[in-house]
């Protein structure tokens, strides 16, 4: 009998907090992001927020950035609704926000201070004026060197260098003996690789992807000249191993001290003056990224974003998460935990306005210009259609990108640049017809 | 061939029938399974071969016509990825089917902490793909950090840049270490089951040992190696991961196997009716590879 | 068959060197996961060092290695006991009472399988969200049931096959009905079959890596996806990447060396007789 009480009292208490349960009904996010460093502190300092937030649970998955991007990209245009919080670039958030995938930001609270997020990264991630994603991090692109190396060799690195300059002082540098190696630039084929790399490459050299009617225009002495500096300095002073390396590989050997000089993102400058990470990190100097006879193109930029898919069923729960990683007192966190100068950069002015930032990170006032002066938008010396300095701000680049990628690494392993460009040329206008354009 | 093997029982036609009707529910089930998850992939991967619809760009629709499947075809790098992927099944079953019958028979034979060493070497089958693939990739093939840069250095030559100078070759490296264990469990199975005192009655005709393993041995391994070929092919027609992994298809396209194409030129783009044309194309090839190699095979296997 | 002193030696060396070759590179992997990563980025590499479990614990507290491997354990067990559910009768059917599409039907299975799984995964995945088995358990032991039941229903119509036609018949005419003569009769004879067959579909499961990452995401994610978010991340990773390599393989490598006599047993494919 008492077994039966005790029974019927539990269900009765049960029955009784129902209401109160679903009342209080935990929200469960679960978060998709890539394993880059900055976003792997994210999911550790989270612990805080699920404190600070005790009706909000998180739920990771981390994932390489090409699992990723296929995961989400295949979720999100099925609608499925697995996911309450995408990391995703501004290479999607336009156009994905076009398909009306994405919840528009508006109406952030105050002392989020919208207004603070530099302007041009601000820009990457709207879509007539809305925001449709928060950056967690950003970057344009600049010229790493070893400043010991170039000194031993007897060189410096001027202010503005430009590419023909920089196969100068790589061919002085490279020392294959010890397996030091002029210059490391990016050889994974892959859009948001190679390409990411060879696009502003060829925008410098006078090129561009398509011309005003969407015609590609690979096959042309512009893209001749471009692919064939890089194809030629690469194999004589680059690593082995090129065509599989990318900017986590090429960080790794940079942050080893086997290359002289790398030309990549502005984000591994907080890798590559940090200590922790680093083997050289009182050795590296920088310097813009080199320009060709082209100036004044569309120039880097990159951002991380958290964006809330439209089908996410705790809209809410999602922006109380995505606003909190993506705020000051973030900012503020990271440096408190790991030192200013691991904080995602690129986002906000007031990082770049705080003196301890600017003392522990010498590269700070360099990055925050060279972010602020970004504009992906820049018209390439012929007009064009598209925008992005580093991609073609179309949904159909990524598996064009990819594959012109393909063909170009097989530059570096012998094969003739003009053959590599007809059939890189002759590809992209396979996939253009089928992809219905010109539009 | 099969001393043990009996004809099934001759039965009246009338019993038969009976027979085959009772069992209907014992197949039913996983055929019907089957049959559902063939038919329902199958149907919706026709149907959306013949439309335009890609997941990213929703205006875009209709029905394609045979754009999508010429699409494929008439890509350049659609025959380079046949003959790839010919050349990758073909490589990787003629490496294990060697060296597994070279080890099985060295296996077979005894010496001091052989199960040991057997337990050892078919390890590799264990091992998931992703993960033997990304430890070839930065461990053992890296031609900075990686042992066999290290040991070419080791003896003062250059390292080889496997993924660059040699990419299919690595390729089939990583899968066959794969598969070679299967092979050789197989193998080692069949080898065993030899009758020694035949062997022995060879011997004592004065058969050395290289004419006991092609009169004997080898006769005898014909099933068993028929049996590696065909489940091998069945995996091996697919490969993705070790590619994805490391050479993402390249450089160029010389890794490129059509299971990649597939995805580098559909799932990449998101386009479905692409995809699935690649699908569909696949299916007819597998069935073709079926056709003559199952087949074949399969007669051997008196099934 | 008699060796000499000279012979033996040979064959010692012989199949210790193989054996040893062909497992260098998981004593490698695991060997760095217990170095530091800068160690483990040396030229030349250390045999000797100072091994740590630094690489471990951040393994760990990147990623809850139990959520994940438990996963595994049910997705892998799941789709091997429905595969063999579904798998025994279809074989049994085909072993005993083979009709003139036998053949044909088996083939077809098999053909099955060379359906590379990018081309299917958009109809798979609007499958799975309308019947609501995206990142369920139950989905993956669906899939990877139906993945392997060609393999499954091959592997057991050989082992069937190879049961001596007397047993049965002598069993038929003692009155014994399919389901009796299933269970009294076949099911001892060929258990060594059944159990290899089922070692077989579990390693397959375990190491699949494409369904897995593209079906789940949290709850019912298995450790292929747990390698997903340690392979090619910024910064150095050989030693993290080693770890949780090493972490994801363990258990089907400790699993197989354990029942690798089992599986040697029944593994032949009716190729041995």
């Amino acid at each position: 009998m008492a077994m039966r009480r005790i029974a019927i009292a539990f269900a009765a208490a049960i029955v009784a907090a129902w209401p109160m349960a679903t009342l209080h009904a935990q929200s469960t996010l679960t978060i998709a992001t890539v394993n880059n460093g900055d976003m792997v502190v994210m999911q550790r300092l989270s612990a805080r927020f699920e404190q600070q937030h005790p009706a909000i649970r998180l739920r990771w998955v981390v994932l390489e950035e090409n699992v990723l991007r296929q995961r989400v990209t295949t979720d999100i245009a099925t609608r499925a609704g697995q996911f309450d919080i995408m990391t995703i670039g501004n290479y999607e958030v336009p156009i994905w926000a076009r398909q009306g995938w994405l919840s528009a930001l508006e109406n952030l609270p105050a002392e989020y201070d919208v207004n603070d997020i530099l302007a041009p990264v601000r820009a990457g991630i709207s879509h007539e004026n809305k925001l449709y994603a928060l950056p967690f991090y950003a970057e344009s692109a600049m010229t790493y060197y070893r400043t010991d190396l170039l000194q031993r060799a007897g060189v410096t690195m001027p202010a503005e260098p430009t590419y023909a300059q920089i196969r100068e002082i790589a061919e002085k540098v490279t020392d294959k003996a010890n397996q030091v190696y002029g210059l490391c630039l990016r050889g994974k084929p892959g859009w948001g690789e190679n390409m990411g790399f060879l696009t502003p490459l060829v925008t410098a050299f006078g090129g561009q992807w398509f011309d005003a009617q969407w015609r590609p225009r690979i096959d042309t002495p512009q893209w001749r000249s471009a692919i064939g500096w890089y194809t030629d300095a690469m194999r004589q002073f680059g690593p082995p191993g090129a065509t599989s390396n990318g900017f986590n590989e090429n960080l790794a050997l940079m942050a080893g001290g086997r290359c002289g000089i790398w030309i990549d993102a502005t984000v591994a400058a907080g890798l590559l003056f940090d200590p922790k990470q680093s083997q050289v990190a009182d050795r590296i100097g920088f310097a813009p990224m080199p320009t060709g006879e082209f100036t004044g193109g569309p120039t880097w930029l990159w951002s991380w974003n958290l964006a809330i898919p439209a089908t996410s069923r705790q809209q809410d729960a999602a922006r109380t998460f995505i606003t909190w990683a993506t705020s000051k007192e973030y900012v503020r966190m990271v440096a408190q935990e790991n030192g200013w100068v691991a904080v995602p950069p690129g986002t906000r002015q007031s990082t770049y306005d705080s003196q301890e930032y600017q003392q522990a990170a010498p590269f700070a006032g360099f990055v925050q210009r060279a972010i602020m002066s970004a504009n992906p938008n820049a018209q390439t010396r012929e007009p064009r259609p598209y925008t992005g300095a580093q991609f073609v701000a179309i949904p159909e680049y990524q598996g064009i990108g990819t594959q012109v990628g393909q063909t170009i690494a097989s530059t570096l392993t012998g094969a003739p640049v003009e053959q590599a460009l007809r059939s890189a040329q002759s590809a992209t206008d396979r996939a253009m017809r089928q992809a219905g354009y010109p539009k | 061939m099969s001393s043990t093997a009996i004809a099934p029982p001759a039965a009246p036609a009338a019993q038969d029938r009976s027979r085959t009707r009772s069992t209907l529910p014992l197949i039913a089930p996983s055929v019907g399974v089957l049959l559902l998850w063939m038919i329902v992939p199958l149907v919706m991967t026709l149907w959306f071969s013949f439309q335009r619809y890609n997941l990213l760009n929703p205006e875009v629709g209709g029905f394609a016509g045979f754009e999508n499947y010429e699409f494929l075809v008439t890509d350049p790098d659609f025959w380079a990825s046949l003959t790839n992927t010919l050349v990758l099944v073909g490589s990787v079953l003629v490496i294990t089917v060697v060296f597994g019958t070279l080890l099985a028979v060295l296996f077979d034979q005894p010496f001091p902490g052989q199960g040991i060493a057997r337990v050892l070497a078919i390890s590799p089958f264990f091992v998931m793909p992703t993960v033997s693939a990304l430890v070839w990739k930065n461990l053992m093939m890296h031609p900075i950090y990686g042992v066999l840069g290290v040991l070419a250095r080791a003896v003062g030559m250059e390292p080889v840049d496997w993924f660059a100078e040699y990419p299919m070759a690595a390729i089939i490296i990583i899968v066959s270490w794969q598969w070679l264990p299967f092979a050789l469990l197989i193998l080692l199975t069949a080898v065993q089951s030899l009758d020694h005192e035949q062997k022995e009655a060879a011997r004592m005709d004065g058969a050395g040992p290289v004419a006991q393993f092609f009169f004997i041995t080898l006769p005898h391994l014909g099933r068993a190696i028929s049996v590696v070929v065909m489940i091998e092919t069945i995996f091996l027609l697919t490969v993705f991961a070790e590619i994805f992994v490391t050479t993402s298809g390249g450089p160029g396209n010389a890794t490129t196997n059509l299971a990649f194409l597939i995805y580098a030129r559909a799932l990449l783009q998101f386009d479905v009716g692409g995809g699935s044309a690649g699908g569909v194309v696949a299916i007819i090839l597998a069935n073709i590879v079926a056709f003559f190699l199952v087949r074949s095979i399969a007669r051997r296997l008196e099934v | 068959m008699r060796t000499t002193g000279r012979q033996l030696l040979l064959i010692t060396i012989l199949g210790w060197g193989v054996a040893l070759l062909l497992f260098f590179p998981i004593f490698w992997m695991v060997l760095t996961s217990f170095k530091s990563e800068v160690a483990a980025i040396e030229v030349p590499p250390r045999l000797l060092f100072t091994p740590t479990l630094e690489s471990y614990a951040e393994v760990q507290a990147r990623a809850d290695y139990l959520h994940f491997a438990l996963n595994s354990v049910i997705v892998s067990v799941g789709g091997t006991v429905l595969a063999l559910a579904l798998g025994i009768p279809a074989a049994y059917a085909m072993a005993f009472h083979p009709t003139r599409r036998t053949r044909s039907t088996l083939l077809w299975m098999l053909s099955t399988k060379m359906l590379p799984s990018v081309g299917v995964l958009v109809p798979i995945y609007l499958l799975f969200r309308t019947f609501g088995l995206l990142d369920s358990r139950a989905g993956l032991v669906v899939i990877y049931a139906l993945m392997n039941l060609p393999i499954v229903v091959w592997m057991l119509f050989t082992f069937f096959k190879e049961v001596p036609g007397e047993i049965l018949e002598a069993g038929r005419m003692d009155g014994a009905r399919t389901g009796a003569e299933f269970w009294h009769l076949l099911l001892p004879l060929t258990v060594p079959g059944i159990a290899s067959t089922g070692l077989l579909s579990l390693i397959l499961c375990w190491n699949e890596a494409f369904w897995s990452l593209n079906l789940t995401s949290s709850e019912a994610a298995p450790l292929t996806a747990f390698i997903a978010s340690f392979s090619s991340p910024q910064g150095l990773f050989f030693a993290k990447l080693s770890a949780a390599s090493t972490v994801a393989v363990a258990p089907i490598l400790v699993f197989g060396w354990l029942s690798q006599r089992q599986l040697v047993r029944g593994l032949t494919f009716g190729a041995v007789k």
